[in-house]
């Protein structure tokens, strides 16, 4: 079953649930963040954030620790902390970038965060106690273009960087102020700062922007989206092999694994649609919402008939998608459980509304569904 | 006023590759070889009536960006001649024995095709576009925008 919240009809390019999955925080394509307390079956709206000068471009609420990192076209990010009295209070974050933010994400302990920018550069960002501010580390090499995505490893020390350059790279994050040296991992067992792991080209036709990457829950597998409507998983235990799936379908904009070896994905198609891992192919799953395609109406009258062909030059009127979301889908985020085991998750979209897509009764529902 | 208020000789020049930023493509300096071989046993399959098997040959063989234009012109013009010499009947047949990959190049071959019509060969083209279509979906002409390497 599907929960569908309306947020008014403007886009909405990024949302964040807090930690006990009762506040959510989204932004309209606009400066400014809106935050929602769960009331009821509604949503009451407790604060704006609106520090930011341009677009805000992500956000991101940890958990445990409770602050909202956001980032925005301005090349700022603020974190946000909420004060005893109920406010909530920033610190702006020096990136030291000259081009916009375009995605940030809070590394799995929640000490750093990694912003990706239109400058060729991610920004690793922790805390600095003496000074009392957050410092920012660059990774730079070999960047060719704009960082669309990141997704941390769970180890809290890699990340996946999917950019516009067609290449997908897994780096070290590692900030030695901050946290032991990591022990080896199938991708690699040296990982000074900003060291390059691996790179993955999307295409070897050559290309296709990357537009989402995320690590798979135990950390061995890589999973991304590229625009040319594909999805691949490479797995590190596995030799480094590439398993790439060319979906019939348009572009995925965002996804995340909803099993040990499912992914759901959700973008231009205006549903999510789950992935299925083998050990050596990736294969489609199935779409998570039926085509419900409405039987016309017995008797259109003669009189709509003509007056539709003559107002629009169309026999019908159907400008309305059979599915919940009638634009494409911006983000997916985990609601219900975590990546690997989720109940539920969350789509927003260029439609106004925030889809809460339940697992358990889609699975009851639907005799198609493949997770 | 100055003379030069007529002149466009800057227009011709592009000022984007001193940009600093400017996005540099990764040269990927393999030079992919040419489609020379398969021509001929092409050609001798389409004589021979059998242009079917051609496309399979043609789909299987077909390098995707090779620079020189030359090369391009003339396998575009090949798959041209293929593709009309399938009738209508035979194209539902022809592309369901193609795999993924090949009928990804199919639909760049048709959308090329596309760009320099012959008389009726649009119409034709435009029947070969819907029956791959219908089996591909649009995220093979998402690969035809998409993919850096033409064919």
């Amino acid at each position: 079953m599907t929960t569908i919240h309306k947020f008014g009809a403007t886009p909405i390019s990024c949302h964040a649930w807090s930690g006990n999955r009762s506040e959510l925080a989204l932004s309209h394509n606009s400066k400014d963040v809106t935050l929602y307390n769960a009331k009821g079956q509604g949503w009451e709206k407790t604060a704006v954030l609106d520090q930011h000068d341009l677009r805000v471009t992500g956000i991101d609420w940890a958990p445990t620790t409770n602050r909202i990192v956001t980032c925005s076209s301005d090349r700022n990010a603020y974190v946000w902390v909420k004060g005893p009295d109920g406010q909530w209070k920033y610190t702006l974050v020096l990136l030291r970038i000259n081009r916009a933010a375009t995605c940030v994400r809070w590394s799995p302990e929640e000490n750093k965060f990694a912003v990706g920018s239109g400058a060729k550069i991610i920004s690793v960002c922790y805390y600095e106690k003496d000074n009392d501010w957050w410092v920012a580390k660059h990774i730079k090499k070999p960047l060719k273009s704009t960082i669309t995505s990141i997704d941390w490893h769970p180890n809290n020390i890699l990340l996946a960087a999917g950019s516009s350059d067609f290449k997908v790279r897994v780096y070290s994050g590692f900030i030695k102020e901050i946290e032991p040296k990591p022990s080896a991992t199938p991708w690699g067992a040296r990982m000074p700062m900003g060291n390059l792991m691996t790179e993955f080209s999307n295409s070897p036709n050559g290309g296709g922007w990357v537009h989402a990457v995320s690590f798979s829950p135990d950390g061995s597998k890589l999973a991304w989206a590229g625009h040319d409507s594909s999805i691949s998983v490479a797995d590190a235990a596995n030799d480094m092999l590439v398993m790439k799936l060319k979906t019939n379908l348009l572009p995925m904009c965002s996804l995340t694994w909803i099993r040990p070896n499912t992914i759901a994905a959700a973008g231009h198609n205006c549903v999510p649609y789950t992935f299925i891992v083998e050990s050596d192919a990736v294969k489609l799953g199935s779409a998570m919402e039926e085509d419900k395609k409405k039987e016309s109406s017995g008797k259109t009258s003669a009189m709509d008939l003509f007056k539709n062909k003559d107002k629009l030059g169309q026999n019908e009127l159907e400008t309305k998608l059979n599915f919940t979301h009638q634009k494409q889908i911006a983000e997916i985020r985990i609601v219900g459980g975590q990546k690997g085991d989720v109940d539920t998750f969350s789509t927003c979209s260029l439609d106004g509304k925030i889809v809460v897509w339940n697992l358990k009764t889609l699975a009851g529902q639907m005799k198609g569904l493949k997770i | 006023m100055a003379k030069n208020t007529s002149s466009n000789v800057f227009r011709t020049l592009d000022v984007d590759q001193y940009n600093e930023d400017n996005y540099k493509e990764d040269n990927d300096s393999t030079d992919p070889a040419a489609l020379g071989p398969n021509d001929t046993l092409i050609t001798s399959l389409l004589a021979a009536n059998k242009p079917v098997e051609a496309l399979t040959h043609l789909l299987s063989g077909a390098t995707l960006g090779i620079k020189d234009q030359a090369a391009r012109t003339t396998s575009l013009t090949l798959a041209m001649r293929v593709l009309m010499a399938i009738k209508v009947s035979q194209i539902d047949d022809a592309v369901a024995q193609l795999d993924n990959e090949s009928r990804d190049v199919l639909m760049k071959f048709i959308y090329r095709g596309f760009e320099v019509p012959n008389e009726g060969s649009s119409a034709h083209l435009l029947v070969w576009h819907e029956k791959v279509f219908t089996v591909a979906g649009v995220g093979s002409i998402v690969r035809v925008l998409t993919d850096k390497k033409r064919v």
